[in-house]
């Protein structure tokens, strides 16, 4: 799950890591009276509009504005808000921005960056840092890797004071400075393992002419499987910022993406839902989504798939692919002949049913008079479906 | 042979009570397996399935009573991991846990526990091991694989159904077929994996199914390259997926360029791998080469 950065900051706060103050507004009424807020609480005219949605490169994409000015900041605030913000992250449609946060400007006197994820490798946590911040820190590891330190946690001791020193001793800061670093260090470390966060970053982490150090940006992701036991955490999900049909299919249990393709898919299994995808590709076509239905795929969740595949309008042919295993082959196929039926499909429906029952299942949709494209094979499939959107 | 699981296994069921539990155990036994007994914690002393099977309230007895060596796991996300590390402790040599959704955090602990001990754990989030005709250890449809010589490790757990269905098609049966599970943390890996089925008589060829999302399949692509002398075979799912988004499995997300399914199936034919394009040409692929 995602979160805001307004949000990503309020966590940082509540461990004890410093970030700049702010004020969230999503209500164009309300604009210049949170900018002039803002200004006076800081006693600041300098301030930062920052468009709030799920995804990074804000800046790129002209969603993040210093403004010198009430006017400008007024005018930024106004052409922000609202807007449908283009970033290498949000694809060519782009994602409205429906919350803004305005916050005093800095004067910045180096950045940095600070991260905890976990490494997969090595099933332990990760912090990484670099005094080169402020830019994609993908791009340093290519260029500049040894500008990047890593300092592993190992899950049975945790994070020692030697390690956030090492952390702190890498990216320049000495003296007291050192000590107030370490301190948020720990703290970013104490953040994300207590919210089972994926990943907790802070890019960048800037030093002030000041000499204070604060996060200036800051992202979480966290972990789903473990939002039942962190409530606080689910209850800052903001559904306005996924796709709709993305959140009805996970309200059905269902795994949904939607892509860009015209071959809707239903399949079980998220491994042989990406094969299917795969093979649909290379048979000339696009697929529309990915869909996992789940080990125990029934009449209901079938029924529930072919709604949420036709929701996209650019679908022109649905392939099912379904390998039956503990669940039958003859269940699915009488789930598909009456959600072919109910639904009026108006698009051709190729079907590929293989494994427990699945002659069962051929009698069946053969006898029901349904229009469904049979295919003995996930070749066979895929080559028909990629036709029939031809 | 074969590796891990045979039918001197000594298997028992955490979770035997539940649903999803006692359902799939009673496949496992029915499939010929020597499911023992099973643990549910307040349960011990009532007996599970049709076979009357005795149920104990921890593995710790259970182990004592029955000299049980391989547990499976159905235990609820929030209490799986704990029923991991229960199994480890109590001295079980090979766990299998079934369990979809268990947080990362949970799982870094019982991985690091399990291996402390020593124990083997397989998933979690996986379908379990099948040795066809001597014992189904998890909830892989029987029916779909046949006795023979190719060792299968997947991520997946119906793309390896289908892989078994096309070697079968191709006259191929497997040794042993193996669900690893598709979250970012799991128990074995893929390497470790294709070094018991390197060693395993019975054992001529190697299928990975792999996907998108961390670094298993390079690792094992190098063990490949320095280690393999029978043919290792490769399917990479994902080539279509778009970075950054959870393709259902937790673990299946492209975090980085080198966790493309492109760029894996690249370095796995640079390490010797025979590398599928398509997921519908797996089991002719193999036949080609072993025929």
């Amino acid at each position: 799950m995602k979160i805001h950065e307004y949000q990503a900051k309020e966590i940082l706060e509540d461990f004890g890591v410093p970030v700049p103050a702010g004020t969230v507004v999503g209500d164009p009424g309300a604009i210049d009276d949170t900018i002039g807020q803002v200004q006076r609480e800081f006693d600041s005219e300098a301030v930062m509009i920052k468009a709030q949605i799920h995804a990074g490169g804000r800046g790129k994409g002209g969603g993040v504005k210093y403004c010198p000015d009430t006017a400008t900041a007024a005018a930024e605030a106004r052409r922000i808000l609202g807007m449908q913000l283009v970033t290498p992250q949000t694809g060519p449609a782009g994602q409205l921005v429906q919350k803004i946060l305005v916050c005093p400007a800095i004067d910045i006197a180096k950045e940095y960056y600070l991260a905890v994820t976990l490494d997969r490798g090595r099933e332990q946590d990760v912090i990484i840092a670099s005094a080169e911040g402020g830019v994609e820190i993908e791009k340093v590891a290519e260029t500049n890797p040894e500008k990047i330190i890593k300092v592993w946690v190992d899950p049975q001791f945790g994070l020692q004071p030697f390690q956030c020193r090492r952390v702190v001793g890498a990216l320049g800061f000495a003296g007291a400075q050192a000590k107030t670093v370490s301190r948020l260090v720990a703290n970013l470390y104490r953040a994300y393992h207590a919210t089972d966060a994926s990943i907790a970053e802070i890019n960048p982490l800037v030093l002030t002419e000041q000499g204070e150090v604060t996060a200036l940006d800051a992202k979480f992701n966290f972990d789903d499987n473990a939002l039942y036991r962190q409530k606080d955490i689910a209850a800052m999900r903001d559904l306005a910022e996924e796709d709709p049909a993305e959140v009805e299919a996970s309200e059905s249990n269902l795994n949904y993406i939607k892509l860009d393709g015209t071959v809707g898919c239903m399949v079980n299994g998220a491994g042989l839902a990406m094969a299917t995808m795969d093979i649909i590709k290379l048979k000339g076509g696009e697929p529309a989504n990915f869909l996992d239905v789940g080990g125990g795929a029934s009449a209901e969740t079938v029924r529930d798939g072919f709604r949420i595949i036709l929701s996209d309008t650019n679908v022109r042919a649905v392939l099912v692919n379904i390998f039956g295993g503990i669940v039958r082959c003859d269940r699915v196929a009488n789930g598909i002949v009456d959600a072919v039926k109910d639904l009026s499909l108006e698009v051709p429906v190729v079907v590929r049913l293989a494994g427990t029952n699945a002659e069962e299942a051929k009698e069946i949709l053969a006898a029901s008079g349904v229009d469904i494209v049979p295919a003995a094979s996930l070749d066979e499939a895929a080559e028909k479906v990629v036709e029939l959107t031809g | 042979m074969s590796i891990l699981v045979d039918k001197d296994s000594r298997i028992i069921v955490q979770g035997i009570t539940g649903s999803e539990g006692s359902f799939h155990a009673t496949q496992c036994h029915e499939y010929g397996g020597n499911v023992v007994g099973g643990v549910t914690p307040g349960k011990g002393g009532e007996t599970a399935l049709d076979a009357g099977l005795p149920v104990f309230d921890s593995c710790h007895e259970a182990r004592e009573r029955t000299g049980a060596n391989v547990s499976l796991i159905f235990v609820p996300a929030p209490f799986a991991a704990d029923a991991v590390m229960e199994a480890a402790a109590a001295g079980i040599e090979l766990i299998v846990c079934i369990t979809e959704g268990i947080p990362v955090r949970d799982m870094l602990r019982a991985t690091a526990f399990v291996k402390k001990i020593g124990a083997r754990l397989i998933g979690p989030n996986c379908p379990g091991l099948l040795t066809p005709d001597e014992a189904k250890v998890g909830i892989m449809p029987g029916n779909i694989a046949t006795k023979g010589s190719v060792g299968v490790i997947s991520k997946s757990g119906t793309l390896t159904y289908e892989a078994a269905h096309q070697l079968a098609a191709a006259g191929l049966g497997q040794s042993t077929c193996i669900g690893i599970g598709g979250d970012p943390i799991i128990g074995t890996d893929m390497s470790e994996l294709l070094a018991l089925f390197e060693a395993d008589d019975d054992t001529e060829a190697m299928l990975m199914i792999g996907e998108i999302g961390g670094q298993m399949e390079i690792h094992a692509a190098e063990y490949v390259r320095d280690h393999a002398r029978k043919p290792v075979f490769g399917f990479i799912a994902g080539r279509t997926a778009p970075p950054g988004r959870r393709m259902g499995h937790a673990g299946a997300i492209i975090s980085g360029a080198d966790e493309s399914a492109a760029a894996k199936m690249k370095v796995l034919r640079a390490c010797g791998v025979h590398v599928a394009e398509s997921p519908a040409e797996i089991g002719a692929m193999i036949a080609d080469h072993l025929g």
